[in-house]
């Protein structure tokens, strides 16, 4: 068989595959489409110069294989193709660059109005905390870190008091609400990661990172680490719950504030006494 | 002793002089600046020690280097199959624990990028080309060429012996990422990691040693008339690379040693306060951010220390085989410089969600995608080198279409990653995964692959067998795009990579079948390269004798006094060089070639134009 035959069929092949392919991006449940977009611009500009070179190399050898007779043509040069190839190219690459970069600003540009979600991660797992009533996180420092305060909140930050905790991996969250992930490490790094938000940022132990995104699909999605964190990384799941505004509000008013944690672990300290003297 | 300098070699000032003696009196058309020092002395070895162990001809430490390459990239390659297996059909192979395939992730990744394609292109291509390929009689320090060999020697053996030690290699992701690398939770924190440390010291110092010798020797012991703008692009890939390599490879051995000295000494330079098993750490302060930036500053220039000498060779092999010049030589030149260049001002696109200040993605997307403008250049010449040509469809030629073809496809999912925002959802897949296999994995070995076919009968002096070297491209070219082609497409649905493995994830469920499918290809795409194994051992023993210039080349390496190549490469007298090497296919010449020593009174009745 011809050579060029086959570099068709593989040129073809991938075409084919790309528009049948069953594997596709997961459907999309927040309001980073504009990157999907992107992604399709780019399959369009991108794909039509892989087929079109390959195409045109294809057409090269069938056309001009060695003929004992022939002479190749002798052009050293030709600066103005040169030239429009290179405007064009440029051209393409603008017209890919320019969507890329309005999203990015979007991406860290956070809205007001998003609830800061502090997520938490270590070697292997993910817990949670949220804003109280006073609507702001109180700061944190891994060196507090301890039984009696999981999130190693500083006990002398008045935000604190009131942060809702939720020590498990699982987290629930409010449709159609911004929200501003930042993420914290007391380990290694990890990155909280959801297909179907789209978004995702490493966690850096010793610095907090951020992402935001807003949900608008309700129902239950995996939460994958993406960033390599040691040999338990592949296991190192979560998930999130997208309810609508009235769940939400049931399921926040059931989770456990800091001071409610404080005031448990007194009675347990009290306890522990009362049992010591009997 | 038998071994001896010799300095007998005459050194004649003449104003112009032609090789081969064939052409009549020249005019003064044929004027080369006379030669202004006298031919290096060179250290003949004579015993075997000397000859082929210890030895200080560029050839010959350009075939150790490959070899040594291709030991660990077989190394590298059976790693490979293991990490399919485990993909594929998960505990198939049952001692297979997440120690294992993490660590079996981390060297295979780190020896094929540096212990294999860097050694290849550089140690093993520079060393046996460039003196040839410029004219020269060996390296300008061929002492310290030896050496350099050597240092990659002990690098490897030290980065091999890590598999024996308690604990095992390190498993840390080839990018050695702190804090995990050197703590408990990765596998081989402990010896497998120093190891892995010291390896990569001691082939930084090694390559420094290699690449000193190959900028000078091209700067300085170019045969008279071989200007910058004659010298083959295989020559000028191989320079531009190691100048990167020069400029580069300080960051990784000052990211090894700091590394070195958090895990040995408590320093914290990339360790912040860390809290493990419910106890906090004797660090702080440190910058995990820190070690990303020196090593990706390595890191993106290196993918260019593998790309360009490839963009070069291939260059040369497709100019060769079509019969045809290469089309827009400086264009293509200067594409090299400008990429190599740029290639230091877009390492944080590796970073887009590391945690850096996100407003570096502006710049850092702007300097990636102009990137993209030189390097669709020299895809364009390439392909317009093959338009009139006399495309011989060998295997050499088979090798650089292949190469095209994986080349853009990777170079266009370069693109979705290296635009910021579309990096985010596609970023740690398996996307990421099939682009930089295809880009810098499979596209430089098609490369390697036909300079192979290309170059073995000046080494060997005889012809590998074409109808198993179709064989084996086929199979591998056809193969490899079936691994990597449908990868994509895992990275779509949003499998991350470096999972030992997937459970019954909703995103992996779907993909069981394809896993499959990829892995039984990469098997067999490893086996086939075995094919060239026998190739070569067969060749050896009973191929067909190539002779002088059998492929009807232009440059200087196929002009010299024996095939192959005696030390000292030419002879009596080095050649004189009149034009570039791609005068092929002359309108109004004899033949369809004519060599860069071919003065211009033999060629003035042809239309050739001055180069």
């Amino acid at each position: 068989m011809h050579p060029g035959i086959i570099f068709f069929l593989v040129i073809l092949g991938s075409v084919l595959f790309h528009i049948f392919t069953p594997w596709y991006w997961t459907d999309i449940a927040s309001n980073w489409g504009g990157m999907d977009d992107t992604i399709t611009l780019t399959f369009w500009v991108g794909g039509g110069v892989f087929v079109a070179v390959c195409l045109f190399m294809t057409y090269c050898v069938f056309k001009f294989s060695y003929k004992e007779n022939r002479k190749a043509e002798y052009k050293p040069e030709d600066k103005k193709l040169e030239k429009i190839l290179t405007w064009a190219t440029t051209l393409g690459v603008i017209a890919l660059l320019a969507p890329g970069l309005i999203i990015w600003n979007q991406y860290v540009t956070v809205p007001k109005n998003a609830l800061e979600v502090d997520v938490m991660a270590w070697q292997w797992g993910w817990q949670y905390r949220l804003p109280g009533k006073d609507g702001k996180l109180g700061t944190t420092q891994v060196i507090n870190i301890n039984d009696e305060n999981p999130f190693g909140i500083n006990l002398d930050d008045p935000y604190g008091k009131d942060d809702v905790m939720i020590q498990s991996d699982a987290i629930n969250l409010e449709n159609n609400r911004p929200v501003k992930i930042l993420l914290r490490s007391v380990d290694v790094l990890h990155n909280w990661y959801v297909p179907q938000f789209r978004a995702k940022m490493d966690a850096v132990p010793g610095v907090v990172t951020f992402y935001w995104f807003e949900p608008n699909k309700t129902g239950e999605y995996e939460v994958l680490c993406a960033e390599y964190c040691g040999v338990g990384h592949y296991a190192m799941r979560g998930s999130v719950l997208v309810q609508n505004e009235q769940d939400y509000a049931t399921w926040l008013g059931e989770q456990e504030t800091f001071s409610d944690l404080i005031a448990k672990q007194q009675n347990l300290v009290i306890g522990d006494t009362k049992l010591a003297k009997k | 002793m038998s071994d001896e300098y010799d300095n007998n070699k005459s050194y004649q000032a003449q104003s112009s002089e032609t090789m081969g003696g064939s052409a009549p009196a020249s005019p003064d058309m044929d004027y080369v600046r006379p030669a202004e020092t006298p031919d290096q002395e060179l250290y003949h070895g004579h015993s075997f020690i000397t000859k082929w162990v210890f030895c200080q001809d560029a050839k010959v430490i350009g075939v150790q280097y490959f070899l040594t390459a291709v030991f660990t990239g077989i190394v590298g390659l059976i790693l490979s199959w293991l990490m399919r297996l485990q993909l594929g059909f998960p505990g198939a192979a049952g001692f297979m624990t997440a120690e294992h395939y993490y660590q079996f992730v981390t060297m295979h990744g780190m020896i094929m990028v540096v212990y294999f394609l860097t050694a290849l292109f550089l140690g093993g291509f520079g060393n046996y080309l460039i003196p040839l390929m410029v004219g020269a009689r060996d390296m300008v320090f061929p002492y310290v060429n030896m050496i350099s060999f050597w240092m990659f020697f002990i690098a490897v053996a030290v980065l091999m012996a890590s598999f024996f030690v308690p604990g095992g290699p390190t498993g840390a992701g080839w990018t050695l990422y702190p804090p995990q690398t050197i703590l408990p939770g990765t596998p081989g924190a402990g010896m497998g990691i120093l190891l892995m440390l010291v390896s990569l010291s001691l082939f930084v110092i090694g390559f420094t040693m290699g690449g000193l010798n190959y900028l000078i020797t091209i700067l300085q012991a170019r045969t008279r008339g071989m200007t910058l703008m004659r010298m083959p692009l295989t020559v000028w890939g191989i320079f531009t690379a190691t100048v990167l390599a020069m400029l580069a490879f300080p960051a990784l051995l000052v990211s090894a040693i700091m590394m070195t000295l958090d895990k040995i000494l408590g320093t914290s330079f990339f360790m912040p306060t860390i809290l493990q098993a419910g106890e906090v750490l004797e660090y702080g302060g440190g910058s995990p951010i820190l070690f990303q930036h020196l090593f990706w500053f390595f890191g993106h220039p290196e993918v260019y220390i593998v790309a360009l000498p490839a963009f070069g060779i291939v260059s040369d092999l497709i100019s060769v085989h079509s019969r045809k010049n290469i089309f827009g030589y400086r264009m293509m030149v200067w594409a090299i410089v400008g990429i190599g260049a740029l290639s230091f001002f877009v390492w944080a696109h590796h970073m887009y969600v590391s945690g850096m200040n996100p407003w570096f993605g502006f710049f850092f997307a702007t300097t990636t995608l102009i990137i993209a403008v030189p390097t669709a250049m020299k895809v364009y010449n390439w392909i317009l080198t093959l338009w009139r040509g006399n495309i011989r469809l060998n295997t050499v030629m088979l090798w650089c279409l292949g190469f095209i073809v994986t080349f853009v496809n990777g170079g266009i999912t370069g693109i979705f990653l290296g635009n910021v925002s579309v990096d985010v959802p596609l970023s740690d897949t398996y996307f990421v995964i099939a682009h930089f296999h295809m880009v810098m994995g499979i596209a430089p070995l098609m490369v390697i692959m036909g300079a192979v076919y290309h170059w073995f009968p000046l080494v060997s002096g005889k012809f590998l067998d074409e109808k198993l070297g179709k064989w084996h491209f086929w199979l591998t070219f056809l193969g490899a795009y079936s691994i990597y082609f449908p990868m994509h497409y895992l990275g779509f649905i949003g499998v991350p990579r470096r999972y030992f493995e997937m459970y019954d994830s909703p995103y992996m469920t779907s993909a069981v079948g394809m896993n499959e499918f990829i892995s039984m290809a990469a098997f067999i795409v490893g086996a086939a390269q075995f094919i060239l194994i026998y190739n070569i051992i067969r060749t050896l023993k009973v191929g067909k004798k190539a002779g002088q210039n059998p492929w009807k080349a232009n440059s200087l390496e196929w002009l010299t006094s024996t095939v192959p190549p005696e030390h000292g490469n030419f002879g009596e007298r080095l050649p004189v060089v009149h034009r570039w090497p791609y005068d092929f296919s002359v309108p109004g010449a004899k033949d369809d070639f004519i060599t860069q020593t071919t003065p211009p009174s033999e060629v003035v009745h042809t239309e050739v134009e001055k180069t």
